[in-house]
Protein backbone atom coordinates (compact mmCIF):
# COMPACT_ATOMS: atom_id res chain seq x y z
CA UNK A 1 0.00 0.00 0.00
CA UNK A 2 1.64 3.37 -1.23
CA UNK A 3 0.36 6.86 0.77
CA UNK A 4 -1.97 8.81 -1.16
CA UNK A 5 -2.30 11.86 1.74
CA UNK A 6 0.14 13.13 3.78
CA UNK A 7 -0.13 15.74 6.41
CA UNK A 8 2.88 17.34 7.55
CA UNK A 9 2.28 19.12 10.57
CA UNK A 10 -0.77 21.04 8.76
CA UNK A 11 -2.46 23.74 11.02
CA UNK A 12 -5.91 25.33 8.84
CA UNK A 13 -8.17 28.14 9.74
CA UNK A 14 -9.28 31.57 9.52
CA UNK A 15 -8.32 34.94 10.15
CA UNK A 16 -5.04 32.97 11.68
CA UNK A 17 -7.42 31.29 14.31
CA UNK A 18 -6.95 27.95 13.53
CA UNK A 19 -10.05 25.37 12.61
CA UNK A 20 -7.55 22.22 12.47
CA UNK A 21 -4.46 22.74 14.66
CA UNK A 22 -1.22 20.32 14.25
CA UNK A 23 -2.44 17.81 11.92
CA UNK A 24 -0.26 14.92 11.23
CA UNK A 25 -0.41 11.56 9.54
CA UNK A 26 -0.98 9.82 6.20
CA UNK A 27 -3.72 8.33 4.60
CA UNK A 28 -3.26 5.26 2.35
CA UNK A 29 -4.16 4.58 -1.04
CA UNK A 30 -7.35 3.15 -1.14
CA UNK A 31 -8.53 3.91 2.12
CA UNK A 32 -12.07 4.22 3.61
CA UNK A 33 -11.59 7.07 6.06
CA UNK A 34 -14.95 8.32 8.32
CA UNK A 35 -13.86 11.77 9.27
CA UNK A 36 -15.93 12.20 12.76
CA UNK A 37 -16.44 15.46 15.42
CA UNK A 38 -19.23 17.77 16.56
CA UNK A 39 -19.89 20.56 14.62
CA UNK A 40 -16.96 22.68 14.63
CA UNK A 41 -14.29 20.35 14.89
CA UNK A 42 -12.46 21.85 11.19
CA UNK A 43 -13.95 18.37 9.56
CA UNK A 44 -15.39 20.79 6.21
CA UNK A 45 -12.48 22.82 7.51
CA UNK A 46 -9.61 19.69 6.48
CA UNK A 47 -11.33 18.89 3.83
CA UNK A 48 -11.32 22.25 1.50
CA UNK A 49 -7.60 22.28 2.67
CA UNK A 50 -7.14 19.12 1.18
CA UNK A 51 -9.32 19.95 -2.31
CA UNK A 52 -7.22 22.85 -2.30
CA UNK A 53 -9.84 25.58 -1.35
CA UNK A 54 -8.18 26.79 1.91
CA UNK A 55 -4.27 27.38 2.24
CA UNK A 56 -2.54 25.74 5.24
CA UNK A 57 -1.98 28.43 7.74
CA UNK A 58 1.26 26.39 8.62
CA UNK A 59 2.05 22.88 7.66
CA UNK A 60 1.68 20.91 3.86
CA UNK A 61 -0.04 18.68 2.70
CA UNK A 62 1.18 16.55 0.29
CA UNK A 63 -0.72 15.18 -2.45
CA UNK A 64 1.30 12.91 -3.83
CA UNK A 65 1.45 14.10 -7.51
CA UNK A 66 -2.36 14.05 -7.02
CA UNK A 67 -3.97 16.59 -9.59
CA UNK A 68 -6.92 18.65 -9.30
CA UNK A 69 -8.48 16.59 -11.82
CA UNK A 70 -7.65 13.20 -9.82
CA UNK A 71 -9.52 14.54 -7.06
CA UNK A 72 -13.48 15.02 -6.58
CA UNK A 73 -15.41 17.35 -3.86
CA UNK A 74 -19.02 16.38 -2.84
CA UNK A 75 -19.31 19.95 -0.57
CA UNK A 76 -21.54 20.19 1.51
CA UNK A 77 -25.19 20.39 0.55
CA UNK A 78 -26.18 23.85 1.59
CA UNK A 79 -23.42 25.65 -1.00
CA UNK A 80 -25.47 24.92 -3.94
CA UNK A 81 -27.74 27.57 -5.59
CA UNK A 82 -31.13 25.13 -5.99
CA UNK A 83 -33.16 27.77 -7.51
CA UNK A 84 -30.86 28.14 -10.69
CA UNK A 85 -32.83 27.43 -13.50
CA UNK A 86 -30.43 24.24 -14.26
CA UNK A 87 -31.63 20.42 -15.10
CA UNK A 88 -30.62 17.49 -13.26
CA UNK A 89 -28.74 16.51 -16.66
CA UNK A 90 -26.71 19.55 -17.00
CA UNK A 91 -25.72 19.09 -12.94
CA UNK A 92 -24.40 15.78 -13.54
CA UNK A 93 -22.67 16.53 -16.96
CA UNK A 94 -20.45 19.43 -14.59
CA UNK A 95 -18.65 15.73 -13.66
CA UNK A 96 -16.81 15.63 -17.03
CA UNK A 97 -15.31 18.62 -16.61
CA UNK A 98 -11.83 16.98 -16.62
CA UNK A 99 -12.68 15.93 -20.04
CA UNK A 100 -15.15 19.09 -21.25
CA UNK A 101 -13.16 21.55 -19.63
CA UNK A 102 -14.27 24.89 -20.36
CA UNK A 103 -15.03 25.18 -23.97
CA UNK A 104 -14.83 21.30 -24.92
CA UNK A 105 -17.80 19.54 -26.64
CA UNK A 106 -20.30 16.50 -24.77
CA UNK A 107 -19.74 13.94 -27.33
CA UNK A 108 -21.97 10.60 -27.69
CA UNK A 109 -20.06 8.48 -25.67
CA UNK A 110 -20.32 11.25 -23.03
CA UNK A 111 -23.84 11.72 -22.85
CA UNK A 112 -23.76 7.83 -22.82
CA UNK A 113 -21.69 7.64 -19.74
CA UNK A 114 -23.91 10.92 -17.89
CA UNK A 115 -27.09 9.00 -18.86
CA UNK A 116 -25.14 5.45 -17.28
CA UNK A 117 -24.38 7.59 -14.06
CA UNK A 118 -27.87 9.03 -13.74
CA UNK A 119 -29.19 5.44 -13.95
CA UNK A 120 -26.73 3.80 -11.25
CA UNK A 121 -27.84 6.66 -9.29
CA UNK A 122 -31.89 5.62 -9.38
CA UNK A 123 -32.50 9.36 -11.26
CA UNK A 124 -33.25 7.72 -14.65
CA UNK A 125 -36.55 10.00 -15.99
CA UNK A 126 -34.99 12.56 -13.95
CA UNK A 127 -32.72 14.03 -16.71
CA UNK A 128 -34.88 16.66 -17.59
CA UNK A 129 -36.16 17.89 -13.76
CA UNK A 130 -35.10 21.57 -12.43
CA UNK A 131 -32.80 21.23 -9.65
CA UNK A 132 -35.19 23.31 -7.59
CA UNK A 133 -38.04 20.96 -7.93
CA UNK A 134 -35.87 17.76 -6.23
CA UNK A 135 -36.07 16.51 -2.70
CA UNK A 136 -32.86 16.87 -0.84
CA UNK A 137 -31.93 13.01 -1.05
CA UNK A 138 -32.42 13.04 -5.20
CA UNK A 139 -29.94 16.18 -5.36
CA UNK A 140 -28.22 14.22 -3.27
CA UNK A 141 -28.05 11.44 -5.86
CA UNK A 142 -27.30 13.28 -8.93
CA UNK A 143 -24.63 15.09 -6.88
CA UNK A 144 -23.14 11.32 -6.33
CA UNK A 145 -23.92 11.05 -10.23
CA UNK A 146 -21.74 13.91 -11.00
CA UNK A 147 -18.94 12.34 -8.68
CA UNK A 148 -19.04 9.38 -10.75
CA UNK A 149 -18.39 11.10 -14.10
CA UNK A 150 -15.42 12.59 -12.22
CA UNK A 151 -13.68 9.00 -11.93
CA UNK A 152 -10.99 10.23 -9.59
CA UNK A 153 -8.68 8.60 -7.19
CA UNK A 154 -9.04 10.80 -3.99
CA UNK A 155 -13.02 11.50 -3.27
CA UNK A 156 -13.87 13.44 -0.89
CA UNK A 157 -17.44 13.79 0.90
CA UNK A 158 -18.70 16.36 3.27
CA UNK A 159 -21.30 15.00 5.19
CA UNK A 160 -22.60 13.12 2.25
CA UNK A 161 -25.77 11.58 4.30
CA UNK A 162 -26.47 14.56 5.98
CA UNK A 163 -30.85 14.81 6.20
CA UNK A 164 -31.49 11.91 3.42
CA UNK A 165 -33.39 9.12 4.77
CA UNK A 166 -32.25 5.26 4.75
CA UNK A 167 -33.22 4.13 2.01
CA UNK A 168 -31.22 6.77 -0.28
CA UNK A 169 -28.22 6.83 2.46
CA UNK A 170 -28.18 3.02 1.83
CA UNK A 171 -27.87 3.36 -1.80
CA UNK A 172 -25.53 6.15 -1.92
CA UNK A 173 -23.27 3.98 0.79
CA UNK A 174 -23.40 1.14 -1.81
CA UNK A 175 -21.59 3.49 -4.08
CA UNK A 176 -19.35 4.39 -1.41
CA UNK A 177 -18.48 0.57 -1.08
CA UNK A 178 -17.98 0.27 -4.60
CA UNK A 179 -15.48 3.17 -4.92
CA UNK A 180 -13.91 1.44 -1.96
CA UNK A 181 -13.19 -1.55 -3.90
CA UNK A 182 -11.98 -0.05 -6.73
CA UNK A 183 -9.46 0.59 -4.66
CA UNK A 184 -9.84 4.41 -4.83
CA UNK A 185 -9.48 7.01 -1.91
CA UNK A 186 -12.23 8.02 -0.07
CA UNK A 187 -12.76 10.84 2.94
CA UNK A 188 -16.17 11.25 4.63
CA UNK A 189 -17.12 13.67 7.38
CA UNK A 190 -19.86 11.38 9.22
CA UNK A 191 -21.82 11.95 12.19
CA UNK A 192 -23.73 9.03 12.05
CA UNK A 193 -21.50 7.12 14.17
CA UNK A 194 -23.10 3.15 14.32
CA UNK A 195 -22.43 3.79 10.31
CA UNK A 196 -19.13 4.57 10.99
CA UNK A 197 -18.64 1.39 12.97
CA UNK A 198 -20.35 -0.38 10.79
CA UNK A 199 -18.84 0.43 7.38
CA UNK A 200 -15.86 1.93 7.61
CA UNK A 201 -12.38 0.28 8.06
CA UNK A 202 -10.72 3.77 9.55
CA UNK A 203 -12.01 6.69 11.33
CA UNK A 204 -10.18 9.77 12.07
CA UNK A 205 -11.90 11.67 15.35
CA UNK A 206 -11.46 15.63 14.92
CA UNK A 207 -12.20 18.43 17.43
CA UNK A 208 -9.53 20.69 15.88
CA UNK A 209 -6.93 18.58 17.27
CA UNK A 210 -6.64 14.95 15.97
CA UNK A 211 -8.04 13.18 18.65
CA UNK A 212 -7.74 9.61 17.70
CA UNK A 213 -7.28 7.84 14.29
CA UNK A 214 -7.50 4.37 13.97
CA UNK A 215 -10.11 1.29 13.50
CA UNK A 216 -13.46 2.76 14.82
CA UNK A 217 -14.33 0.47 17.59
CA UNK A 218 -11.19 1.91 18.98
CA UNK A 219 -11.56 5.76 18.15
CA UNK A 220 -15.03 6.40 18.96
CA UNK A 221 -15.06 5.73 22.51
CA UNK A 222 -17.55 7.42 25.02
CA UNK A 223 -13.90 8.99 26.64
CA UNK A 224 -12.72 10.19 23.18
CA UNK A 225 -16.01 11.49 22.54
CA UNK A 226 -16.44 13.29 25.86
CA UNK A 227 -13.37 14.68 25.12
CA UNK A 228 -13.82 16.18 21.64
CA UNK A 229 -16.85 17.56 22.83
CA UNK A 230 -15.17 19.69 25.64
CA UNK A 231 -12.58 20.78 23.08
CA UNK A 232 -14.85 22.25 20.45
CA UNK A 233 -16.24 24.12 22.55
CA UNK A 234 -13.32 26.45 23.10
CA UNK A 235 -12.79 29.80 21.51
CA UNK A 236 -10.73 32.84 22.56
CA UNK A 237 -11.04 36.00 20.83
CA UNK A 238 -7.59 37.28 22.20
CA UNK A 239 -5.65 33.89 21.38
CA UNK A 240 -1.91 34.28 21.82
CA UNK A 241 0.32 33.03 19.16
CA UNK A 242 0.98 29.55 18.65
CA UNK A 243 3.94 28.38 20.30
CA UNK A 244 4.41 25.19 18.63
CA UNK A 245 4.49 27.03 15.27
CA UNK A 246 7.19 29.23 16.04
CA UNK B 1 -53.03 49.43 -44.15
CA UNK B 2 -54.20 50.59 -41.28
CA UNK B 3 -51.63 48.25 -40.20
CA UNK B 4 -49.34 49.11 -42.51
CA UNK B 5 -48.79 52.80 -41.88
CA UNK B 6 -49.30 51.64 -38.17
CA UNK B 7 -46.29 49.33 -37.50
CA UNK B 8 -44.54 49.55 -40.75
CA UNK B 9 -44.15 52.59 -42.31
CA UNK B 10 -42.72 54.95 -39.98
CA UNK B 11 -39.75 53.00 -40.49
CA UNK B 12 -39.98 52.81 -44.23
CA UNK B 13 -40.78 56.71 -44.34
CA UNK B 14 -37.79 57.91 -41.81
CA UNK B 15 -34.47 56.61 -41.03
CA UNK B 16 -34.10 57.80 -37.72
CA UNK B 17 -36.18 55.74 -37.12
CA UNK B 18 -34.69 52.61 -38.90
CA UNK B 19 -31.30 53.85 -37.00
CA UNK B 20 -33.04 53.68 -33.69
CA UNK B 21 -34.87 50.56 -34.44
CA UNK B 22 -31.32 48.89 -35.21
CA UNK B 23 -29.52 50.37 -32.46
CA UNK B 24 -31.95 49.10 -29.73
CA UNK B 25 -32.12 45.54 -31.66
CA UNK B 26 -28.16 45.23 -31.31
CA UNK B 27 -28.72 46.40 -28.17
CA UNK B 28 -31.33 44.22 -26.54
CA UNK B 29 -28.64 41.12 -28.22
CA UNK B 30 -25.94 42.01 -26.66
CA UNK B 31 -26.70 43.35 -23.55
CA UNK B 32 -30.31 41.31 -22.85
CA UNK B 33 -28.05 37.90 -22.09
CA UNK B 34 -25.63 39.82 -19.76
CA UNK B 35 -28.70 40.75 -17.67
CA UNK B 36 -30.04 37.09 -17.18
CA UNK B 37 -26.67 36.47 -16.07
CA UNK B 38 -26.62 39.10 -13.71
CA UNK B 39 -30.15 38.36 -12.15
CA UNK B 40 -29.19 34.69 -11.89
CA UNK B 41 -25.97 35.77 -10.12
CA UNK B 42 -28.23 38.09 -7.41
CA UNK B 43 -26.52 41.16 -8.80
CA UNK B 44 -29.77 42.54 -10.51
CA UNK B 45 -28.99 46.01 -8.58
CA UNK B 46 -25.56 46.49 -10.07
CA UNK B 47 -26.25 47.02 -13.42
CA UNK B 48 -28.08 50.38 -11.80
CA UNK B 49 -24.68 50.91 -9.58
CA UNK B 50 -22.53 50.32 -12.51
CA UNK B 51 -24.51 52.56 -14.85
CA UNK B 52 -24.22 55.30 -12.17
CA UNK B 53 -20.31 54.84 -12.19
CA UNK B 54 -19.76 55.06 -15.36
CA UNK B 55 -20.44 58.97 -15.53
CA UNK B 56 -17.80 60.60 -14.15
CA UNK B 57 -15.49 58.64 -16.86
CA UNK B 58 -17.84 60.33 -19.67
CA UNK B 59 -18.62 63.46 -18.02
CA UNK B 60 -14.60 63.91 -17.73
CA UNK B 61 -14.67 62.93 -21.60
CA UNK B 62 -17.09 65.41 -22.37
CA UNK B 63 -14.68 68.62 -20.46
CA UNK B 64 -11.90 66.94 -22.83
CA UNK B 65 -13.74 66.92 -26.28
CA UNK B 66 -16.92 68.45 -25.90
CA UNK B 67 -19.94 65.44 -27.42
CA UNK B 68 -17.31 63.27 -29.13
CA UNK B 69 -18.13 59.28 -29.44
CA UNK B 70 -14.42 57.81 -28.73
CA UNK B 71 -14.06 60.18 -25.54
CA UNK B 72 -17.63 59.66 -23.91
CA UNK B 73 -16.81 55.98 -24.50
CA UNK B 74 -12.98 55.15 -23.62
CA UNK B 75 -13.98 57.67 -20.41
CA UNK B 76 -17.17 55.45 -19.43
CA UNK B 77 -15.04 52.28 -20.04
CA UNK B 78 -12.24 53.67 -17.64
CA UNK B 79 -14.29 54.84 -15.21
CA UNK B 80 -16.91 51.37 -15.16
CA UNK B 81 -14.22 49.25 -15.38
CA UNK B 82 -11.89 50.85 -12.24
CA UNK B 83 -15.09 50.93 -10.23
CA UNK B 84 -15.95 47.13 -11.10
CA UNK B 85 -12.69 45.77 -10.80
CA UNK B 86 -12.08 48.33 -7.28
CA UNK B 87 -15.21 46.54 -5.47
CA UNK B 88 -13.96 43.00 -7.06
CA UNK B 89 -10.32 43.64 -5.06
CA UNK B 90 -12.11 44.91 -2.21
CA UNK B 91 -14.34 41.64 -2.12
CA UNK B 92 -11.96 39.12 -2.47
CA UNK B 93 -9.24 40.48 0.25
CA UNK B 94 -11.45 42.30 2.77
CA UNK B 95 -14.36 41.61 5.01
CA UNK B 96 -16.77 43.51 2.68
CA UNK B 97 -18.53 41.90 0.34
CA UNK B 98 -19.39 42.93 -3.41
CA UNK B 99 -22.12 44.88 -3.16
CA UNK B 100 -21.21 47.14 -0.08
CA UNK B 101 -17.60 47.87 -1.61
CA UNK B 102 -19.39 48.43 -4.79
CA UNK B 103 -22.06 50.32 -3.32
CA UNK B 104 -19.05 53.07 -1.65
CA UNK B 105 -17.24 53.31 -4.99
CA UNK B 106 -20.48 53.99 -7.21
CA UNK B 107 -21.82 56.57 -5.20
CA UNK B 108 -18.66 58.51 -4.73
CA UNK B 109 -18.34 58.23 -8.44
CA UNK B 110 -21.83 59.63 -9.63
CA UNK B 111 -21.14 61.90 -7.26
CA UNK B 112 -17.89 63.15 -9.22
CA UNK B 113 -19.85 62.87 -12.23
CA UNK B 114 -22.60 64.98 -11.58
CA UNK B 115 -20.31 67.76 -9.97
CA UNK B 116 -18.40 67.83 -13.43
CA UNK B 117 -21.12 67.97 -15.65
CA UNK B 118 -23.21 70.77 -13.60
CA UNK B 119 -19.85 73.46 -13.72
CA UNK B 120 -18.79 72.81 -17.19
CA UNK B 121 -21.75 71.50 -19.07
CA UNK B 122 -25.61 73.18 -19.50
CA UNK B 123 -28.51 70.83 -18.38
CA UNK B 124 -29.19 69.68 -21.85
CA UNK B 125 -25.78 67.82 -21.62
CA UNK B 126 -27.06 66.54 -18.57
CA UNK B 127 -30.41 64.92 -19.99
CA UNK B 128 -27.89 63.55 -22.69
CA UNK B 129 -26.15 61.45 -20.12
CA UNK B 130 -28.89 60.47 -18.10
CA UNK B 131 -31.18 59.32 -20.69
CA UNK B 132 -29.75 59.22 -24.33
CA UNK B 133 -30.83 60.24 -27.51
CA UNK B 134 -31.73 56.92 -29.66
CA UNK B 135 -33.07 59.02 -32.17
CA UNK B 136 -30.09 60.55 -32.82
CA UNK B 137 -27.62 57.65 -33.53
CA UNK B 138 -25.41 58.21 -36.16
CA UNK B 139 -23.17 55.28 -38.12
CA UNK B 140 -20.37 55.68 -35.71
CA UNK B 141 -22.80 55.14 -32.52
CA UNK B 142 -25.04 52.40 -34.41
CA UNK B 143 -21.25 50.64 -35.34
CA UNK B 144 -20.10 50.89 -31.78
CA UNK B 145 -23.62 49.20 -30.31
CA UNK B 146 -22.78 46.53 -32.67
CA UNK B 147 -19.65 46.33 -32.21
CA UNK B 148 -19.92 45.55 -28.79
CA UNK B 149 -23.31 43.41 -29.02
CA UNK B 150 -21.00 41.16 -31.43
CA UNK B 151 -18.00 40.93 -28.88
CA UNK B 152 -20.21 40.17 -25.65
CA UNK B 153 -21.95 37.98 -27.41
CA UNK B 154 -19.03 36.09 -28.18
CA UNK B 155 -16.66 36.48 -25.18
CA UNK B 156 -20.17 35.12 -23.40
CA UNK B 157 -20.31 32.04 -25.29
CA UNK B 158 -16.95 31.26 -24.48
CA UNK B 159 -17.07 31.62 -20.73
CA UNK B 160 -20.43 30.33 -20.53
CA UNK B 161 -19.97 27.39 -18.85
CA UNK B 162 -17.58 28.66 -15.84
CA UNK B 163 -20.36 31.56 -15.53
CA UNK B 164 -23.08 29.32 -14.84
CA UNK B 165 -21.09 26.85 -12.67
CA UNK B 166 -20.05 29.68 -10.71
CA UNK B 167 -23.81 30.22 -10.07
CA UNK B 168 -24.73 26.97 -9.30
CA UNK B 169 -21.80 25.04 -7.29
CA UNK B 170 -18.98 27.86 -6.73
CA UNK B 171 -17.26 24.84 -4.25
CA UNK B 172 -17.48 22.51 -6.78
CA UNK B 173 -16.07 25.17 -9.92
CA UNK B 174 -13.31 25.75 -7.69
CA UNK B 175 -12.36 22.30 -7.24
CA UNK B 176 -11.89 21.34 -10.44
CA UNK B 177 -10.34 24.42 -12.18
CA UNK B 178 -9.54 27.99 -11.29
CA UNK B 179 -11.13 29.29 -14.23
CA UNK B 180 -14.14 30.61 -11.97
CA UNK B 181 -12.55 34.28 -11.13
CA UNK B 182 -10.87 35.47 -14.58
CA UNK B 183 -14.67 34.67 -16.10
CA UNK B 184 -15.77 36.98 -13.75
CA UNK B 185 -14.09 39.62 -14.62
CA UNK B 186 -14.00 39.03 -18.09
CA UNK B 187 -18.29 38.96 -17.38
CA UNK B 188 -17.79 42.66 -15.36
CA UNK B 189 -16.17 43.62 -18.37
CA UNK B 190 -19.03 42.55 -20.53
CA UNK B 191 -21.44 44.42 -17.96
CA UNK B 192 -19.63 47.92 -18.41
CA UNK B 193 -19.25 47.75 -22.18
CA UNK B 194 -22.85 46.72 -22.70
CA UNK B 195 -23.67 49.74 -20.49
CA UNK B 196 -21.65 51.89 -21.84
CA UNK B 197 -22.97 50.97 -25.58
CA UNK B 198 -26.27 51.57 -24.36
CA UNK B 199 -25.34 54.61 -22.58
CA UNK B 200 -25.09 56.56 -26.08
CA UNK B 201 -28.89 55.02 -27.17
CA UNK B 202 -30.75 55.38 -23.59
CA UNK B 203 -28.50 57.05 -21.57
CA UNK B 204 -26.75 56.12 -17.81
CA UNK B 205 -30.25 55.43 -16.45
CA UNK B 206 -32.19 53.56 -19.15
CA UNK B 207 -29.50 51.51 -20.12
CA UNK B 208 -29.99 49.03 -17.17
CA UNK B 209 -33.71 49.03 -18.09
CA UNK B 210 -32.85 47.28 -21.37
CA UNK B 211 -30.55 44.98 -19.50
CA UNK B 212 -32.24 44.05 -16.29
CA UNK B 213 -36.26 44.29 -17.16
CA UNK B 214 -36.43 41.38 -20.20
CA UNK B 215 -34.36 39.60 -17.78
CA UNK B 216 -36.34 39.55 -15.09
CA UNK B 217 -39.44 39.48 -17.04
CA UNK B 218 -37.99 36.32 -19.07
CA UNK B 219 -38.19 34.19 -15.50
CA UNK B 220 -41.71 33.92 -15.55
CA UNK B 221 -41.76 32.05 -18.77
CA UNK B 222 -38.85 29.68 -18.50
CA UNK B 223 -37.39 27.05 -16.18
CA UNK B 224 -33.95 26.53 -18.46
CA UNK B 225 -31.19 29.40 -18.29
CA UNK B 226 -30.90 29.13 -22.25
CA UNK B 227 -35.02 29.42 -23.29
CA UNK B 228 -34.00 31.87 -20.41
CA UNK B 229 -32.10 34.08 -22.72
CA UNK B 230 -33.92 33.53 -25.89
CA UNK B 231 -37.17 35.03 -24.45
CA UNK B 232 -35.67 37.65 -22.44
CA UNK B 233 -33.59 38.49 -25.83
CA UNK B 234 -36.98 38.65 -27.87
CA UNK B 235 -38.82 40.30 -24.64
CA UNK B 236 -36.04 43.17 -24.98
CA UNK B 237 -36.36 43.24 -29.11
CA UNK B 238 -39.89 44.12 -28.99
CA UNK B 239 -39.85 46.35 -26.39
CA UNK B 240 -37.22 48.42 -28.50
CA UNK B 241 -39.78 47.75 -31.45
CA UNK B 242 -42.86 48.67 -29.53
CA UNK B 243 -40.92 51.59 -27.92
CA UNK B 244 -40.18 53.36 -31.01
CA UNK B 245 -43.10 52.98 -32.59
CA UNK B 246 -45.53 54.57 -29.31
CA UNK B 247 -42.36 57.03 -29.26
CA UNK B 248 -43.70 58.00 -33.16
CA UNK B 249 -47.06 57.80 -32.50
CA UNK B 250 -47.61 59.34 -28.84
CA UNK B 251 -44.75 62.11 -29.21
CA UNK B 252 -43.11 60.55 -26.20
CA UNK B 253 -39.19 60.48 -25.99
CA UNK B 254 -38.01 57.36 -27.26
CA UNK B 255 -35.89 55.87 -24.30
CA UNK B 256 -38.46 55.89 -21.85
CA UNK B 257 -40.61 54.48 -24.12
CA UNK B 258 -38.63 51.39 -24.57
CA UNK B 259 -37.91 50.70 -21.29
CA UNK B 260 -41.54 51.23 -20.27
CA UNK B 261 -43.01 49.14 -23.30
CA UNK B 262 -40.51 46.68 -21.40
CA UNK B 263 -41.96 47.08 -18.33
CA UNK B 264 -45.11 46.61 -18.92
CA UNK B 265 -44.32 43.10 -20.30
CA UNK B 266 -42.57 42.78 -16.82
CA UNK B 267 -45.61 43.48 -14.98
CA UNK B 268 -48.02 41.31 -17.52
CA UNK B 269 -45.54 38.37 -16.92
CA UNK B 270 -45.44 38.86 -13.54
CA UNK B 271 -49.52 38.13 -13.49
CA UNK B 272 -49.65 35.54 -16.80
CA UNK B 273 -46.22 34.22 -16.77
CA UNK B 274 -46.30 30.14 -16.93
CA UNK B 275 -43.66 29.90 -14.47
CA UNK B 276 -45.03 30.93 -11.38
CA UNK B 277 -47.23 33.92 -12.45
CA UNK B 278 -49.78 35.28 -9.93
CA UNK B 279 -52.77 34.37 -11.99
CA UNK B 280 -51.64 30.77 -12.10
CA UNK B 281 -50.98 30.63 -9.00
CA UNK B 282 -54.59 32.01 -7.89
CA UNK B 283 -55.86 29.28 -9.87
CA UNK B 284 -53.82 26.33 -10.22
CA UNK B 285 -56.58 23.64 -11.54
CA UNK B 286 -56.66 20.60 -10.32
CA UNK B 287 -53.68 18.75 -9.13
CA UNK B 288 -52.02 16.13 -11.31
CA UNK B 289 -52.24 12.65 -10.94
CA UNK B 290 -48.38 12.59 -10.36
Amino acid sequence: MTVQLQFHDVTLGYERHPAVHHLDGRIRNGSLLAVVGPNGAGKSTLFKGVVGLLKPLSGRIDLRGLRARDIAYLPQIAEIDRSFPIDVYDVVAMGLWHKAGAFGGIVGADRDAIHQAVASVGLTGFEQRSIGTLSGGQMQRALFARLLLQDAQLIVLDEPFAAIDAKTAADLLDIVKRWHSESRTVLAALHDLELVKSSFPEALLLAREPLAWGAPSQVLTAENLLKARQMCEAFDEEAAACIAAA
Amino acid sequence: MLIYSTFIAPFIEFEFMRRALVGALALALGSVPVGVLLMLRRMSLMGDAMAHAILPGAAIGFLLAGLNLVALTVGGLAAGLLVALLAGFVARTTVLKEDAALAAFFLVSLAVGVTIVSIRGSNIDLLHFLFGSVLALDNQTLVLIAGIATLSLLVLSLIWRPLVLDCVDPGFLRSVSGIGAPAHILFLTLVVLNLVGGFHALGTLLAVGMMMVPAVASRFWARDITAMVFTAVTIGGLSGYVGLLLSFHAGLPAGPAIVLVAGAIYVASMFFGRVGGLVWQLFPGRHLEA
